[in-house]
């Protein structure tokens, strides 16, 4: 079972947290198809945060189609990260390799080269996100969900 | 569904000095509401008001549908715990329970015993014994498990150290999420109620500053920073709380219901103790005037 | 709420009747012997009762403990029992469990002046059962000397006895309560209730007793042996001065309000002295036996032309139980009045 925390002074809100983590589980192999997640009430209890908040979580990773609700039963899990994706992960984190070992030869700093990833993937982001029908999601949401990649 | 709160032109006065006046506030039930204002702002005068300790001077009040203190009835449906805990130094825990136990019809022995035994606290140690956090954890006990449908709380974690009030704010969500309690808080540690309450409620000068749902302040609250500029340059529907210059550069803080089309400002959110300390730090209006005030829902 | 009023009040009942056991043991212990005293001693019986130590000891520990119930339950009981709750913050805690305030102050109310009232009829029919041979005693002779002689029909006497502690008792408690009511605060309010209190007790005697049973008022013929002396002032031979003929009252045990000398006409005698200035001692000391008696015997005669009486203004012996109903009554009305002010007062508290 997974164990939540949240970092309060992050600026990131918590049930966005709750989402997050759960998707890293996932992708990490942490959380497998049919695992229960804990209960609403004892998210709350650990945390002491607002019920809602974790039933928003919920939600949205029952949108997302990650999770399904039994009610009377928990929330269990309907399908993972892990497999479609970490395939292409080996040759994705080998070209990045190579394009930071460049930008370096190239003479960027290390902030210079986080500036530059930074500032290129939001703009692709938000192309992404205007082709895209995300109705109801506001915009900052969607920037720092889109980050989930590094 | 019955509002926790229904407050139209709510006022108390003392002699000549009004501790709350003009206090209009609708609050859905099943809200975990937080209450913050300076000291003497009124919140403990609106706190004792919704559980009927208090009789309004102006203006009606409704809890659950029903007038505070009218009876055993309402009594039992709305739980309070006052500020500083009050218990009595004689008594011991067990004698507590007890006292919950023969005044309340719908007390669940069962549910305090657990508490008390969890919080390891010595049932039969007297009251005047324990230490102030575990005061507050035995009034929580009592306001608990006599299973109100809300529960009010008049800065519970204020003598608390850092891990009782956890483990406190723990117990309350807890009871939230397993039997749908509404919550009523006043405290002064925004941080806390930022995590914990879906509602905000903020008094100022014994009058209601600004109210609300937390997501919807907090979407409707932006900083806004760019090259300098007046703030009355701004269009209708922004409303600016507070503004500071330096040469070059203005940073002011506003709430609008629309989104912010200009793009010569860098707009980046609030977090809650921001917009808090926003209401806070504005000055009185210098006519005299009441505060526009912005129930928004 | 049962419960909690007797947890509440336990610690203060366990003193109050812990007090109560152990004079009700000095009672026990020492009556059946005053009363076997009484017995063979015939008249002489409050004398030797009086120069006892044990005896009169009791008799005034007795007394005392009547005549300060009242007062130190409504001081303790009654003058904590809301300003304590006002004071510490308790009220916050018990007012909002799911009774209302008046069924709180209401069972408080009830059972605690119940037991107020059982405490004080303890004490004081156990005072009456003790002093049953004193009381008979005083009431068959015309009283000796030492402290047990003092009629029960006279103020404060009649407050250590009887059932009138009940009222008293009630009274204090609901005084005590209604006063921290209003006060909020446990110590004033139990000064203020004291100070209270003791002005009603004083007052009573004074102007209220005599009207709940109506006195009776004799007229006696003043005769030779009836006439037990003068009250006067100043030398005889230097404008001495008559002021009252001191009669004897031919009912034991009554408690003496007012004795004037009424002419033939009616009306109060005023000038005494000018019309009896043969009853004044002459003025060259004390004269022989003989001659004393001449003047006594002309004193009588003058007395008896002009037909002086004494008029007598009296609660005979009789009386003595009316007279506990009805202020007893009367206290346990004003004990409610005040049981209603308070709930009042409780509701309107903000």
């Amino acid at each position: 079972m997974i164990e939540f925390h949240l970092d309060a002074g992050s600026g990131v809100s918590p049930y966005l947290q709750l989402v997050r983590q759960v998707r890293q589980a996932l992708r990490l192999g942490l959380l497998r198809e049919g695992d229960q997640l804990p209960t609403v009430k004892d998210v709350v209890a650990k945390l002491a945060i607002n019920p809602n908040t974790v039933l928003k979580a919920y939600r949205e990773l029952e949108h997302d189609g990650l999770v399904a609700a039994r009610p009377g039963v928990g929330t269990f899990v309907t399908r993972t990260l892990a497999d479609a994706t970490l395939a292409a992960h080996g040759p994705l984190r080998a070209q990045l390799r190579r394009w930071l070992a460049k930008a370096r030869r190239a003479g960027l700093d290390e902030e210079s080269i986080e500036a530059l990833m930074t500032t290129t993937f939001r703009s692709t982001a938000a192309e992404h996100a205007a082709g895209q029908d995300h109705a109801g999601q506001d915009h900052a949401a969607q920037v720092h969900a889109a980050k989930d990649i590094a | 569904m019955t509002a926790l709160l229904r407050a139209r032109g709510l006022g108390k006065r003392y002699r000549r000095r009004w501790a709350l006046s003009d206090c209009t506030l609708d609050v859905p039930a099943g809200s975990v509401v937080g209450l913050v204002g300076p000291n003497a702002a009124g919140k403990s005068t609106l706190l004792n008001l919704a559980v009927g300790t208090l009789t309004p001077t102006a203006g009606e009040i409704e809890v659950l549908g029903g007038r505070p203190g009218s009876g055993a009835a309402q009594l039992a449906r709305v739980g309070f715990v006052a500020q500083a805990s009050p218990v009595y130094p004689r008594l011991s825990v067990a004698d507590h329970l007890r006292l919950g136990a023969r005044l309340n019809p719908g007390w669940d022995d069962a549910l305090a015993r657990d508490r008390i035994r969890r919080l390891g606290l010595d049932a039969n140690s007297r009251a005047s014994a324990l230490s102030g956090g575990q005061r507050a954890q035995l009034a929580l006990t009592l306001g608990l498990a006599k299973r109100p449908a809300a529960l009010v709380l008049d800065e519970p974690v204020a003598s608390l150290d850092p891990l009782a009030r956890r483990a406190f704010l723990q117990d309350l969500m807890e009871a939230v999420a397993e039997h749908g309690l509404s919550v009523l808080m006043s405290s002064h540690l925004i941080s806390d109620l930022e995590r914990t309450c879906d509602h905000l409620v903020v008094l100022i000068g014994a009058q209601v500053a600004v109210a609300g749902d937390i997501e919807h302040l907090l979407a409707t609250h932006h900083r806004l920073s760019g090259p300098r500029r007046d703030p009355a340059t701004l269009p209708a529907n922004q409303h600016v709380l507070s503004a500071s210059h330096t040469e070059r550069q203005s940073t002011l803080l506003v709430r609008t219901e629309q989104p912010i089309h200009d793009p010569s400002w860098t707009v980046t959110p609030l977090n809650l103790e921001d917009l808090v300390l926003a209401y806070l730090s504005r000055p009185p209006a210098e006519d005299g005037s009441r505060r526009v005030l912005a129930a928004v829902r | 709420m049962t419960w909690l009023t007797w947890r509440q009040l336990r610690a203060q009942a366990v003193t109050v009747f812990g007090a109560l056991v152990g004079l009700a043991v000095a009672l026990a212990v020492t009556g059946p012997r005053l009363a076997h005293l009484a017995d063979i001693a015939g008249d002489d019986f409050l004398n030797l009762a009086g120069a006892n130590r044990a005896d009169s000891w009791t008799y005034d520990v007795g007394c005392v403990v009547v005549l300060a119930l009242p007062a130190v339950i409504g001081m303790f009981w009654g003058a904590p029992l809301v300003a304590r709750e006002l004071e510490a913050g308790t009220h916050q805690l018990v007012w909002q469990q799911s009774v209302t305030r008046t069924r709180w102050l209401a069972t408080k109310l009830a059972l605690t002046g119940l037991a107020a009232m059982v405490a004080a009829a303890a004490a004081g029919l156990a005072m009456t059962w003790w002093c049953g041979p004193v009381d008979q005693a005083v009431s068959a002779t015309h009283g000796g000397a030492g402290p047990l002689s003092t009629a029960r029909m006279t103020p404060v006497v009649f407050d250590a006895r009887g059932v009138v502690a009940i009222g008293y008792a009630a009274f204090a408690f609901a005084l005590g309560v209604t006063v921290g009511a209003f006060v909020r605060r446990t110590v004033p309010a139990m000064a203020v209730t004291l100070a209270l209190f003791v002005a009603v007790q004083i007052a009573v005697p004074l102007t209220v007793r005599t009207h709940l049973v109506p006195p009776r008022r004799d007229t006696v013929t003043i005769t030779p042996s009836s006439l037990e002396g003068f009250r006067g002032t100043g030398p005889p031979s230097g404008g001495g001065h008559i002021d009252a003929l001191i009669v004897a009252l031919d009912h034991p045990g009554a408690w003496l309000l007012s004795a004037r000398t009424i002419g033939a006409d009616g009306r109060v005698v005023t000038n005494l002295s000018s019309t009896l200035a043969v009853c004044l001692p002459p003025p060259d000391g004390r004269p022989s036996p003989e001659r004393a008696e001449a003047y006594r015997r002309t004193c009588d005669a003058e007395i008896a032309k002009h037909g002086y009486r004494q008029r007598f203004t009296y609660e005979p012996a009789g009386h003595y139980w009316p007279l506990q109903g009805a202020e007893t009554g009367l206290f346990l009305t004003l004990a409610a009045a005040l049981a209603g002010l308070s709930l009042w007062r409780i509701r309107r508290l903000s």
